[in-house]
């Protein structure tokens, strides 16, 4: 510290820091024309009057604005627009700049426009400021005992570490631990696959060769005897945001079926997970020539003909496949869950 | 022109004016002063000093859009439902009449159809967010460039800063809110990035969405953080950062009798107060008229959120983009080890990403002032061009910053222009490195030539742009010099000095012991300061002048020559001056 402070010191005096030119000082203050015409100052007066008037008059614009224009189902419109925002948006930005323009304009023509000088003080506080500080200080050190009764200290720091333990516990019961959820959806053994949004089972003869159909468990539409939905509300949220699910047909021969996933497709329809594994958004943008899905929040793109792999974009694992197979009435149904986890890759995955 | 001159001040230093029999006020004011003391308060602030310059205005920006946001979010508040329970829609906009949907985005279609000035006071409390962070963006480059980030004021960089990532924080909480398909497609993705964190990533997942994605909790939590938490973090934090302005005094740019003991202005009352107050009611004026005149966020396009659905060209607000360009360019790598999986294509570009460079902006004072060895106090600004180095670093973060922020357009951009988005892409990737260093060092030198020119500006005057003939037939252009006010103020500012390891002694005049980085610091400081032109010393400036005057005596004899033209260069009147004259 005080090698530094003494480098100060030289710097400062250092005489090739003097300006090669002498300050000449704040230049002669001129006078605005509103200073030496008293007309051109009424004038300025009465512009400055107008422009409050002005707001005074917008604001009655927009109160009736606010009672005239309808909103809601029958709402006004002007060129397309809704007629209350655009009527009450310019009326309430023309009340406000108004004032705004005319207390500026007051400010720049009328009143006192003397530039004056202030001087600076360091922001450090004095030597003898600090000194009584650091005296205060000691004093209140030296008296509360702190320093000689480090048992009394230690024990209060420990006792007040502590207490963040119970603010760090409380927050225990924000969520349920993770378990094994992640690691599973919906799916099952047997459970068609139906269109989004209609709920409607799918014939593989249904389907041409470049078909492609967002699809979702059966259960998400089904009900029960009473007429109740099976799954409602966040039960129903979260299965659908992780067993959502493409069909693509498309030529048997085009299919690279890795190892093990021979008999995964029906006819040349398989069937992916529609959540990126990148960081979850679902996928569909399909490139019917190419069989290639692109996500349309980061661009991964996964090679439906060859077990999703990653063909392009920042995800790093291929989307998982559904094992497809038909029931006896001929409808898609699943042979089982996915075989890993959908969506973005956590740290316990493995 | 006589004008009465006998009441203007030109200093702060007045004798008080005599007490008179208190009027009304009078005892309001004595009533109010016996109690709170503001007098005194008063006294030292009322005719405080605040130097004039358009760009200081950018931070007042910044503050009143914060107001309209304070102001338009309470109106929100009174209609919007933060829930995610299911309804079925069933107000004024036919499109969606019968929809199931949560009750934040029924509340967020009631607020827009149904409420009137609801759909103005939305589209206000969003472009005023924008407004907000964008020209907290701005005044930060300007405090960057200008200097005046410099001690005493380190720490009103740090708590702007704050201001910043918190104000980016809040951004993305209260688009969120709505419940759209676009917002719940961002908090999705969110929830993504958190489960790319080693160890902790799925449990943090699990905790704030109160069970798996996406549960009931979400809004109502991150509505208790946009209207509660961040807002009240934020307004101690422009408290303080005002608080500190007013402490430190305004910096100022160096000019006739501005240095660095003084301040030159406008008194706060009545002048900067009525411009800093008109200003309140532009900001919120245009705001206004933005709201009612600008569609943005229009939630009922998007629909409900719906985990199953997605639209083309999602995009977060456009704060959000240059992390979000990181992502998209992160080539896709994952390890695997020990039974676990680091997604480094996720966790770099969205969560160390961020948090680096934000680190690198709340160091950038300290970084400088130590390889500088600079600790003295400074309120005079820099211009740009004068300190090279720190100028070329910001433009190589502003450099890195816009690659990845058109990263994060890059679908917008293929669509747009018929590209490939893979070539754009690729592009990026390599850009991303290159760019940064290209501009560095393009900016150091172009500001390095920018002082040479102010050199020459200064030693041999301004070019007039008069071509002059000799009789022998060679040509010349005539300088002219420029006025006193002018080369003082080219000439005010600092001599710099290289840190050089060797040089420090304690008090003692022993040599203080080398520390580790020292190398690393004196090279670090030749490449902040040596190649820059330091202001001409007296004796250069001496001796051009010398120089000068042997070179009028050489165009002498051109002087009054019909058609010379210089009469008009703009430096003094030229009224009755002919073109040519009668020679």
């Amino acid at each position: 510290m005080s090698i530094d402070h003494d480098q100060d010191v030289t710097r400062a005096e250092r005489s090739d820091n003097v300006p090669a030119i002498p300050d000449p000082g704040l230049p002669e203050h001129t006078w605005r024309p509103t200073d030496v015409d008293e007309r051109l100052a009424k004038r300025a007066e009465r512009q400055v009057a107008t422009l409050f008037g002005l707001s005074s008059v917008c604001v009655l614009l927009f109160l009736v604005s606010y009672f005239v224009l309808d909103v809601g189902d029958n709402h006004t419109t002007f060129a397309g627009f809704g007629a209350s925002t655009v009527a009450l948006g310019s009326t309430l930005g023309g009340a406000l700049l108004f004032i705004g323009i005319g207390i500026i304009q007051w400010a720049r023509k009328l009143m006192g426009d003397h530039e004056i000088s202030e001087m600076r003080h360091p922001a450090r506080s004095s030597d003898e400021d600090r000194a009584a500080t650091l005296e205060a200080l000691a004093l209140g050190a030296e008296e509360s005992g702190i320093g000689r009764r480090p048992l009394v200290r230690n024990s209060l720091l420990g006792a007040v570490g502590l207490l963040g333990l119970p603010a760090i516990v409380m927050l225990r019961d924000l969520g349920p631990l993770p378990g094994d959820k992640l690691y599973h959806t919906v799916w099952e053994k047997g459970m068609r696959v139906v269109r989004d949004v209609v709920g409607t089972p799918i014939n593989k003869a249904d389907l041409e060769i470049g078909d492609l159909v967002n699809a979702e468990p059966e259960i998400v539409f089904a009900v029960d005897e009473e007429g109740e939905h099976v799954l409602e509300g966040v039960e129903l949220q979260v299965a659908k945001s992780k067993a959502a699910v493409i069909l693509l047909r498309m030529d048997p021969s085009d299919i690279t079926p890795a190892k093990g996933r021979e008999n995964w497709s029906v006819d040349g329809i398989v069937c992916y997970s529609k959540i990126c594994t990148h960081v979850g958004c679902p996928i569909s943008l399909n490139e019917r020539k190419t069989h290639h899905l692109l996500c349309p929040c980061h661009q991964s793109t996964f090679d439906l003909a060859d077990s999703g792999k990653v063909v392009f974009g920042p995800a790093a694992r291929s989307l998982p496949q559904l094992p497809l197979m038909v029931d006896e009435e001929g409808f898609l149904v699943a042979q089982s869950d996915f075989t890993e986890p959908v969506g973005p890759s956590f740290w316990e995955r493995g | 022109m006589s004008v009465d001159t006998s009441k203007v001040a030109d200093t702060n230093a007045g004798t008080a004016a005599t007490p008179k029999k208190p009027g009304k006020a009078g005892v309001v004011a004595n009533w109010a002063d016996e109690r709170l003391g503001l007098g005194t308060l008063m006294k030292k602030n009322l005719r405080k000093v605040f130097p004039d310059h358009w760009s200081f205005m950018l931070g007042e920006i910044a503050l009143w859009s914060f107001v309209v946001l304070l102001l338009s979010g309470v109106f929100l508040t009174l209609w919007y439902t933060p829930s995610m329970g299911e309804v079925e829609y069933q107000g004024s906009y036919n499109p969606l009449r019968g929809v199931e949907m949560s009750e934040a985005m029924a509340s967020t279609l009631r607020l827009s159809f149904d409420v009137r000035g609801g759909l103005l006071m939305r589209q206000m409390h969003h472009w005023a967010a924008m407004l907000f962070i964008a020209s907290m963006m701005i005044h930060l480059l300007r405090v960057y460039f200008t200097g005046a980030f410099r001690k005493p004021r380190e720490l009103n960089w740090v708590i702007g800063s704050l201001l910043l990532l918190l104000g980016t924080l809040e951004g993305f909480t209260g688009y969120s809110l709505p419940d759209d398909l676009l917002s719940g497609t961002g908090i999705r993705a969110a929830d993504g990035f958190m489960k790319s964190m080693p160890v902790v990533g799925t449990y943090m997942s699990f905790f704030l969405f109160g069970g798996e994605f996406p549960g009931e909790a979400i809004i109502p939590r991150l509505y208790t953080v946009h209207v509660l938490l961040i807002p009240g973090i934020l307004l101690a934090l422009i408290a303080a950062h005002m608080l500190l302005l007013v402490y430190h005094k305004h910096t100022q740019w160096p000019g006739p009798g501005r240095t660095e003991e003084n301040v030159v202005g406008f008194p706060m009352l009545p002048v900067y107060a009525a411009k800093a107050g008109g200003f309140f009611f532009i900001v919120f004026g245009v705001s206004a008229l933005m709201g009612g005149l600008l569609s943005i966020n229009p939630v009922w396009k998007f629909g409900p959120y719906d985990p199953t659905k997605v639209t083309a060209g999602s995009q977060p607000d456009w704060y959000m983009g240059w992390p979000d360009g990181l992502l998209r360019i992160m080539p896709g790598w994952e390890s695997h080890f020990w039974g676990v999986t680091l997604s480094w294509n996720v966790f770099i570009p969205i969560i160390v990403m961020p948090g680096l460079m934000f680190t690198i902006l709340l160091m950038l004072p300290f970084i400088e002032s130590w390889v500088t060895g600079d600790k003295r106090d400074h309120h005079l600004l820099q211009r740009p061009r004068n300190a090279p180095t720190r100028t070329a670093v910001m433009v190589a973060l502003m450099t890195f910053y816009g690659l990845a922020w058109i990263a994060g357009g890059n679908d917008i951009i293929a669509i747009k222009l018929h590209l490939s988005i893979n070539q754009i892409t690729y592009f990026i990737r390599a850009a991303i490195f290159v760019g940064p260093v290209i501009a560095f060092l393009i900016t150091r030198r172009w500001c390095i030539s920018l002082q040479r020119h102010d050199e020459q500006k200064l030693l041999h005057g301004y070019e007039t742009g008069i071509i002059m003939r000799s009789a022998e037939g060679g040509y010349s252009e005539r300088h002219l010099p420029v006025n006193e006010a002018e080369a003082y103020t080219l000439t005010a500012r600092e001599r710099e000095e290289v840190w050089t390891p060797g040089d420090r002694t304690d008090a003692n005049g022993v040599p203080a012991k080398r520390g580790r980085l020292d190398g690393l610091r004196g090279k670090l400081s030749t490449l902040m300061y040596a190649d820059n032109v330091q202001p001409v010393t007296k004796e250069e400036l001496e001796a051009a002048h010398h120089h000068a005057d042997h070179e009028h005596e050489l165009q002498a004899s051109l002087e009054g020559q019909p058609a010379d033209g210089h009469q008009f260069n703009g430096h003094h009147a030229v009224d009755g001056e002919d073109l040519r004259g009668d020679h």
